[in-house]
């Protein structure tokens, strides 16, 4: 028997993340019983493997060792496979996944039904389509354009509809290459270090900061509000902004992302702004980064509607480029985004893109307005985050301690980086009953 | 299938015509231009021309413009053009709206894919060959897929090809990394072992005259030219990539063309410790736009430091992605049951009698014809010629769009590639218009 140990499988508890797996010395483990000591806290897998194979075979293919430099596994599998384990130690528990940020409730039928009817369509001679343009069907693209960046100066061509804007973001890395340098808020969506660890911007992780080398983490704290202190950021070739943040919550003000865009504009950066969370601003804030004046020559802009509209499974989005934003030769970046769209992706999923057409037409519009309503249910107004601090503890020691006591889901903190090292982060996104069980839990646990 | 060029005028407005690999605007255009001070990634100035596909596309449209009440028949990029069967789209639809329903709504499903489906998979294409759910993933196409294969790989590896081939393997390594330039003469990058295949060696490569290098990208049948590799052919590639201790990125995405044959490279014994496998539900059942594919890494596989391929991919996964479509997935479900995949078939079929009503067209001109019975693609060879005169003249003087051979590697340089999809009628209509222009 061999034992295949899945590398996003052992975090320890504590904060520091776990050196298990830097190690690449995974031989052929006799396996008799599941449990292994120490620090491994996921599930073992034992593969039979077949006896004529016992001296396992290797190729003579050198690992990439970009992945070698990631400590863990992605953090959403990490917190499924933790709520999984509690889930089987507590067969009885009413578990309540207050983890992941995954929407919970359905899609409205106007959007379904025109999903159904694109599925149907597809079944016919008129109605048939097969390979639709990559950067998406051109009605969505004008519609997305004209409901949310109306009068901002982005045209239907600067908008590429993808499958989700976690794989936008990997797009964007391979776009810029491995030579950039980035810079991130901390805390933030783990997406954009992690991507940028694999395509090979970053050095080495060092433990006792918690970050990776070369990329600049711009901390976000209740000291500063939030905003990174501009004056003390280096430069970066990049920089990876998302407002309304997650998981802080925090929206950037008119005036914060002015600043942000005069400081792109002084370094000669690109903001990639990613505004998946945008349309939960209630107040003035901006929704998007081009309503600040110069934003297009220095911005980009990512977009969702998993959070819009239930997409989480759909997949569906979009990223903005504006025709003026160009590289240090004067190359229009938006060209060289269409080559990587076409040449590393083949458009986003036409029966999705249906859906995305009635999500933006003024019905839709209206059918999910309503959901917004139900989801706002935390003290942040303008983010379907809550951003909870304890001070002096260490997140997965609070996240362990809350799952075990209350059996509800969180996210520790230092998943999004050292910068959350002591918080906790709590979804919004959950059927109504569970949200506010999980509010008596909490009182009950804390009181 | 019509992809518009989708560039107006930038404020500079030189930046967009053609594109030389350094550009600067002149004085006397610039419109207040302001550039930042991020360097253009040096491996997309690498890239020598768009993306073929789009180029295709784009020449139809310039043609159609030109001949504004010509019927242009496109026989160019391989799409497919028959309806979805009933049974599929009607899952899909319901699916749909379901999610409608709080019993029924789903939000992220599992990166790797829905388990039913990785099951199916795993039991209707590798049946008896080892290959349990575990190592299949799910994904939303073959083109990407490669992409994400080459960011797992990272720019370190050296990459072999076939020539001709899917260009998206050369241009995915070119934008990794992984290539040095291009090199006008021969009309290759430089650090990529092209393996020729010709009528010459019956489109198979001389591999002991092929250098080693990490990833052999291999796609059976073969886009363009139809090959489907004999069982004796994929043994000895097999035990070429074990000598060499290299991975094969074996592509199936046509198997199901296949009349006899090998379809899954895990057929041959070894396979298993060295081949990924990608495929697709596009050439399957018409999922060109729905969005739908899989790659299989098996445990075995391993990196020169034991560590499982398997384990980077699912990282690769869960990071850069989260999952395909979940309608499309059910949607996949329904062409794995019984009655849908016996309804996909039926599809398949019609596109292989396509085929051979091209074969014969041009076999009947004198033309050395290959591929065709075991692809839905046509290899016609032109001696002499430039496949892109043969291209233009062809769209030209009977307005039925191709693929010349040229845009699959040099190796395609005399040669034309025709699809077999389209509407029965079409073809028959394309195949008149050839005798009577070629004849």
């Amino acid at each position: 028997m061999s034992v295949i140990i899945h590398q996003n499988l052992s975090t320890s508890i504590s904060s520091s993340t776990s050196t298990f797996l830097g190690h690449n010395n995974l031989k052929s483990i006799k396996c008799s019983n599941v449990s292994i000591p120490g620090r491994i806290s996921g599930v073992i897998k034992c593969v039979a493997t077949p006896s004529a194979e016992k001296t396992a075979y290797k190729t003579k293919v050198s690992r990439n060792e970009n992945m070698g430099k990631l400590q863990a596994g992605y953090l959403f599998p990490e917190i499924a496979r933790r709520r999984a384990a509690h889930m089987l130690k507590y067969p009885d528990a009413q578990v309540i996944s207050l983890g992941i940020g995954d929407t919970t409730e359905p899609i409205p039928e106007v959007i379904t039904s025109a999903m159904a009817k694109r599925s149907y369509a597809l079944s016919t001679v008129e109605g048939y389509t097969g390979y639709g343009a990559e950067q998406g069907e051109k009605q969505l693209r004008a519609a997305i354009a004209k409901t949310y960046y109306e009068n901002l100066g982005i045209e239907e061509d600067d908008i590429f509809v993808s499958d989700g804007a976690k794989s936008d973001i990997s797009r964007l890395q391979v776009l810029f290459g491995s030579k950039v340098t980035m810079a991130v808020q901390d805390p933030s969506y783990p997406a954009y270090v992690d991507s940028s660890v694999i395509l090979g911007q970053t050095g080495q992780f060092q433990k006792d900061v918690e970050k990776y080398g070369n990329i600049e983490y711009m901390k976000c704290t209740p000291e500063n509000g939030f905003f990174p202190d501009l004056s003390a950021i280096r430069r970066t070739d990049i920089i990876f902004f998302c407002s309304p943040n997650n998981p802080t919550g925090y929206a950037a003000s008119r005036e914060q992302l002015t600043r942000l865009v005069e400081f792109a504009k002084e370094n000669g950066s690109i903001i990639v702004f990613d505004s998946a969370y945008a349309l939960y601003i209630s107040d003035d804030n901006p929704r998007s980064i081009f309503e600040i004046p110069g934003a297009k020559e220095v911005s980009m802009e990512v977009s969702s509607f998993s959070k819009y509209a239930g997409f989480t499974g759909v997949r569906l989005g979009w990223t903005a480029i504006p025709k003026e934003l160009l590289y240090s030769d004067g190359f229009p970046v938006a060209k060289d985004f269409n080559r990587i769209v076409c040449t590393c992706f083949n458009g986003a999923s036409n029966i999705a893109q249906a859906g995305g057409l009635a999500c933006v037409s003024p019905e839709g519009i209206k059918s999910r307005h309503s959901i917004r309503l139900v989801l706002r249910y935390t003290e942040e107004k303008n983010a379907p985050y809550v951003w909870i601090y304890f001070p002096g503890q260490s997140s997965w020691d609070v996240f362990s301690e809350i799952l075990e006591k209350t059996h509800v889901v969180t996210t520790p903190g230092s998943g999004f980086g050292p910068g959350g090292e002591g918080f906790i982060r709590v979804s919004a996104f959950g059927h109504r009953e569970n949200v506010l069980e999980a509010c008596r839990r909490f009182k009950q646990l804390y009181k | 299938m019509h992809k518009f060029p989708t560039f107006s005028l930038t404020p500079c407005k030189t930046m967009l015509q053609t594109i030389p690999s350094t550009m600067k605007a002149q004085d006397k255009d610039r419109v207040s231009c302001y550039f930042t001070k991020v360097g253009r990634n040096a491996n997309l100035e690498r890239l020598q021309y768009n993306y073929l596909f789009p180029e295709i596309s784009e020449r139809e449209l310039r043609h159609i413009k030109k001949y504004p009440n010509a019927k242009v028949i496109s026989l160019g990029i391989g799409d497919t053009t028959e309806p979805i069967p009933e049974i599929i789209a009607s899952s899909m639809a319901n699916y749909a709206r379901s999610l409608s329903t709080p019993q029924g709504y789903k939000g992220y499903g599992a990166e790797q894919g829905n388990k039913d489906l990785r099951k199916a998979v795993a039991e209707t294409f590798y049946k008896d060959m080892g290959i349990k759910d575990s190592e299949v993933f799910i994904s939303d196409g073959s083109q990407c897929d490669i992409s994400r294969l080459q960011m797992l790989f990272g720019s370190n590896v050296s990459i072999a090809v076939q020539d001709p081939s899917f260009p998206a393997y050369i241009d995915t390594g070119v934008i990794t990394g992984q290539t040095g330039d291009y090199e006008k003469g021969s009309g290759r990058y430089q650090n990529i072992a092209y393996m020729e295949c010709g009528p010459e060696n019956n489109f198979f490569p001389d591999l002991p005259k092929t250098d080693r290098t990490d990833i052999i990208f291999f796609c059976s049948p073969n886009n363009p030219t139809g090959h489907a590799s004999s069982r004796e052919q994929l043994e000895q590639l097999v035990e070429f990539a074990q000598q060499n201790g290299s991975i094969i990125v074996y592509d199936s995405a046509y198997a199901v063309y296949i009349t006899d044959g090998p379809r899954s490279i895990y057929e041959i014994p070894g396979a298993r410790k060295v081949a990924i496998e990608v495929s697709s539900f596009s050439k399957i059942a018409g999922f060109t736009g729905v969005r739908l594919g899989w790659t299989v890494v098996p445990k075995e596989l391993v990196y020169s430091n034991g560590f499982p391929v398997i384990n980077d991919f699912n990282r690769i996964v869960c990071t850069c992605f989260n999952g395909a479509s979940n309608i499309a997935q059910a949607g996949g479900l329904a062409c794995l049951s019984s009655d849908g995949f016996k309804a996909v078939l039926s599809n398949v079929n019609y596109y292989k009698e396509n085929a051979e009503i091209l074969m014969n067209t041009f076999t009947s001109l004198g033309l050395r014809v290959y591929g065709g019975v075991n692809a839905p693609y046509v290899w016609v060879h032109f001696p002499g010629s430039n496949s892109w005169d043969v291209f233009n003249e062809i769209l030209e003087k009977t307005h039925i769009i191709t693929v010349p051979g040229s845009g699959f590697g040099p190796g395609g340089r005399e040669f034309i590639r025709v699809t077999a999809f389209s509407h029965r009628e079409n073809i028959l209509e394309a195949s008149e218009r050839l005798r009577s222009f070629l004849s």
